[in-house]
C-alpha cells in the first residue's frame, strides 16, 4: 500500500490486494437490459426529433393545432408566428428553437445518469465495471458544463408556458371554441411537460432545497415539500413527456399532411 | 457464470483437512458462530454456495453444498457453513438485523448485507456466489479491510454550532432538522461505497472522491440548521462531489433506503452550482447582504483542532 499525501485529494491510504473475482461483472441478471432499453428509446427520440425538424415539407400546422416541435416558431414565414425573430430564409423552424429544450434533457440529472450508464458505460449497470479505465467525472470540460442546469431549466419554464398556451389555443377553432382529439393530446402535452419541469432537480433546490433553516420561509418550504414527492418520480416525468411529445408532432403531422382527420368531438369546428 | 470457471473453483475441503494446512488462515477465524445456527436441518433443501476462500496472497472460489431452512437469509447458511463444515470462514457480522452493516457482501454479484438477503430470493437449483466486498482490500474470505473509509471521515470538518442561545440553550425547530433525519439513518455498511463505480473501478480516485456515505455525512452537516461552517469548497475540492456522474447505483444498494443521489449528492451539487458556476446568485447574495457562514477550505484534522 501507499499513502499518498501530495497531490490534490484526501491522502487516504489507497492499493492493497482486493478479494473476488477480477471479472468485469459477477451478476447473473439481466443487468443489460435497462441500458438496451434506454438506448433503443433515446436513439429512437433523436431519430424521430431529426426526422421532425428536417422534414420537407415541415406539416407542422394544423389549424388550431401546433407541433411542440416547433413551439415557439420564430421564423417570419411561420404559419403560426410567435414573433419573426428569423428572417424566412431559414428553412429549418424546429431549429431555431429545440437546442433550449434539448439542453434542459441533456443536462437533466435523470438522463445524465441514463446516458452515462447507457452510452457511456459509465458504469453500464451497478456492480459491473466501467467500460473505460480512467474516469474523471464532470470535473473537466465538456462535462464541467452540465452545471448549466438551472439556466437550462428557467428556458424550460418559459417553454413550459409556450405549450400551455398552444395548448390553449388548440381549443380555439376557425368557428369558436371546441374540442379534438388533437386538443386533448396538446392539453396532455402540456401537463406533461410541466410535470417535468418542476419536478426537476434545480427546481427543488431553488424553490427551498438551498435553505438550511426552513422555519423562517415558510413559503419556500411549502414549495419545496410539493415538489419533492414530484422529484421522486422525475424518471417517469421525463419518459411521458418525451414520448408524448414526439407522438403529439407525430399526430399533427398526420393531420396536417391529411393522412387522417383531427376527429372533433365537442363545440365549433 | 462468468466468475466461477472450472479453475476457479476449488473442490471443498473437509473443515479438518483445511484447518490442518492453513494454520494462519485458524488463528484469524471468528470462532463464533451464531447462536442461532442451528447445524441441523429438516426440511432436506440444500443449496450450492460458491464462496470467495483467500486473502492477500490469492483465493478462488470454493463450492459447498450446505443445507438450509425456509425463511433463512444467506448469513444463516453461511453461519451453517462455518459450523459445519468450514470452521476457518472469516466472515464479519454482529446484529443480523440489517442494523450494524457488519456483513457486506456481494451475493451473486450483487452488494447487499448478506442478514437482510433471503434465501428464497434465489433459485435453489443455481449455486448462488458470495465474495468479499470488491472496492475494499481483502483480509481475508468474506472479510475486508475498509479503514479508508475511516480515513476520510476523519477529514470532515465536524458539526460547529455557533454561539447558544442566552440561556445558554441550543433551539432549532424540528421543521429544519427533518430532512437531515434521513441522513441520520446510515448504518455504515459502506454498500454504497463499494458499488460505486468512482472508486470500484479506479483506485486512484479514493484521493479524490469521498464516496457517497460522505456526502451523506457532508450533508447532514451543510443542511444542519445550527451548523456555522459553510463546507462548499470542500465539497467541490477535496471531497470532490464533481467526482460523482449521479448513476444512482448507491441509492440502489442503500440497506437503509437512504435516498442518497436525490436527497444528499444532488442537493450538495446544487450547492456547489450556487457558489462556484451562477452568477445570479452571487449577484444575489452581494445585494442582499446574506450573512455568510465561515467557509473551511481545509480539512479538518485532529491534531490541527488540537
Amino acid at each position: 500500500m501507499s499513502i499518498l499525501e501530495r497531490g490534490p485529494g484526501t491522502p487516504v491510504t489507497i492499493g492493497g490486494v482486493r478479494g473476488g473475482p477480477q471479472t468485469p461483472t459477477s451478476r447473473r441478471d439481466l443487468w443489460w437490459v435497462q441500458p438496451v432499453v434506454v438506448v433503443l428509446g433515446l436513439t429512437a427520440f433523436v431519430a424521430d426529433g431529426l426526422w421532425a425538424a428536417l422534414r420537407q415539407p415541415a406539416n407542422y400546422y394544423a389549424n388550431p393545432l401546433l407541433s411542440p416541435y416547433y413551439s415557439p416558431c420564430i421564423v417570419s414565414n411561420c404559419k403560426y408566428v410567435y414573433g419573426p425573430i428569423i428572417p424566412s430564409w431559414w428553412t429549418y423552424p424546429a431549429l431555431a428553437v429545440l437546442i433550449f429544450p434539448l439542453t434542459f434533457r441533456l443536462t437533466c440529472y435523470y438522463y445524465r445518469k441514463s446516458y452515462y450508464r447507457a452510452f457511456w458505460w459509465a458504469p453500464p449497470a451497478c456492480a459491473v465495471a466501467d467500460a473505460r479505465p480512467k474516469y474523471t467525472g464532470e470535473s473537466r470540460f465538456p462535462l464541467i458544463f452540465q452545471n448549466i442546469h438551472r439556466y437550462a431549466w428557467y428556458f424550460a419554464l418559459i417553454f413550459a408556458v409556450i405549450l400551455s398556451w398552444d395548448a390553449i389555443t388548440a381549443f380555439r377553432f376557425p368557428h369558436g371554441v371546441g374540442m379534438s382529439i388533437g386538443s386533448l393530446i396538446l392539453l396532455a402535452n402540456a401537463v406533461f411537460i410541466w410535470l417535468y419541469t418542476i419536478s426537476c432537480h434545480s427546481c427543488r433546490h431553488l424553490c427551498g432545497g438551498n435553505l438550511n433553516v426552513f422555519s423562517k420561509a415558510p413559503v419556500r418550504r411549502w414549495l419545496w415539500k410539493r415538489i419533492s414527492p414530484l422529484n421522486e418520480h422525475h424518471m417517469l416525468f421525463a419518459w411521458m413527456s418525451l414520448v408524448w411529445i414526439a407522438w403529439t408532432d407525430f399526430y399533427i403531422w398526420l393531420v396536417a399532411a391529411g393522412f387522417i382527420p383531427d376527429v372533433h368531438l365537442l363545440g365549433a369546428h | 457464470m462468468a466468475d466461477a470457471t472450472t479453475e476457479e473453483v476449488r473442490a471443498a475441503p473437509t473443515g479438518q483437512a483445511r484447518q490442518e494446512g492453513d494454520g494462519a488462515a485458524r488463528a484469524e477465524a471468528p470462532a463464533r458462530p451464531s447462536p442461532r445456527a442451528r447445524p441441523e436441518v429438516t426440511s432436506g433443501r440444500e443449496v450450492t454456495l460458491l464462496v470467495w476462500r483467500g486473502d492477500a496472497s490469492g483465493g478462488s472460489f470454493v463450492e459447498y453444498r450446505v443445507p438450509y431452512e425456509e425463511g433463512e437469509v444467506i448469513l444463516d447458511v453461511i453461519h451453517r457453513l462455518a459450523a459445519t463444515q468450514a470452521p476457518d470462514l472469516a466472515v464479519r457480522w454482529n446484529c443480523k438485523a440489517g442494523k450494524c452493516g457488519s456483513c457486506s457482501a456481494e451475493v451473486n454479484g450483487r452488494p447487499v448485507l448478506q442478514c437482510m438477503t433471503r434465501m428464497s430470493l434465489f433459485d435453489p437449483r443455481e449455486p448462488i456466489t458470495v465474495a468479499p466486498m470488491k472496492t475494499f482490500p481483502i483480509v481475508k474470505d468474506l472479510v475486508t479491510d475498509v479503514s479508508f473509509n475511516y480515513e476520510v471521515a476523519s477529514r470532515i470538518p465536524p458539526f460547529s454550532p455557533g454561539p447558544p442561545d442566552p440561556d445558554g440553550k441550543r433551539r432549532m425547530a424540528q421543521t429544519d432538522v427533518d430532512r437531515i433525519q434521513e441522513f441520520r439513518e446510515c448504518i455504515e455498511c459502506f454498500l454504497c461505497q463499494d458499488v460505486c463505480h468512482v472508486i470500484r473501478d479506479h483506485e486512484e480516485n479514493k484521493r479524490l472522491f469521498a464516496g457517497p456515505r460522505f456526502m451523506v455525512r457532508l450533508a447532514e452537516l451543510e443542511m444542519h440548521p445550527l451548523d456555522n461552517l459553510d463546507r462548499r469548497p470542500l465539497i467541490r475540492g477535496e471531497f470532490g462531489v464533481v467526482m460523482c456522474n449521479i448513476t444512482k447505483c448507491c441509492t440502489e444498494v442503500c440497506p437503509a433506503g437512504i435516498h442518497i443521489t436525490d436527497n444528499a449528492i444532488i442537493p450538495l451539487k446544487e450547492r456547489v452550482v450556487d457558489s462556484y458556476f451562477d452568477p445570479i446568485a452571487w449577484l444575489g447574495r452581494k445585494i442582499t447582504r446574506r450573512p455568510r457562514r465561515t467557509p473551511v477550505t481545509r480539512p479538518w484534522s485532529a491534531e490541527a483542532a488540537s
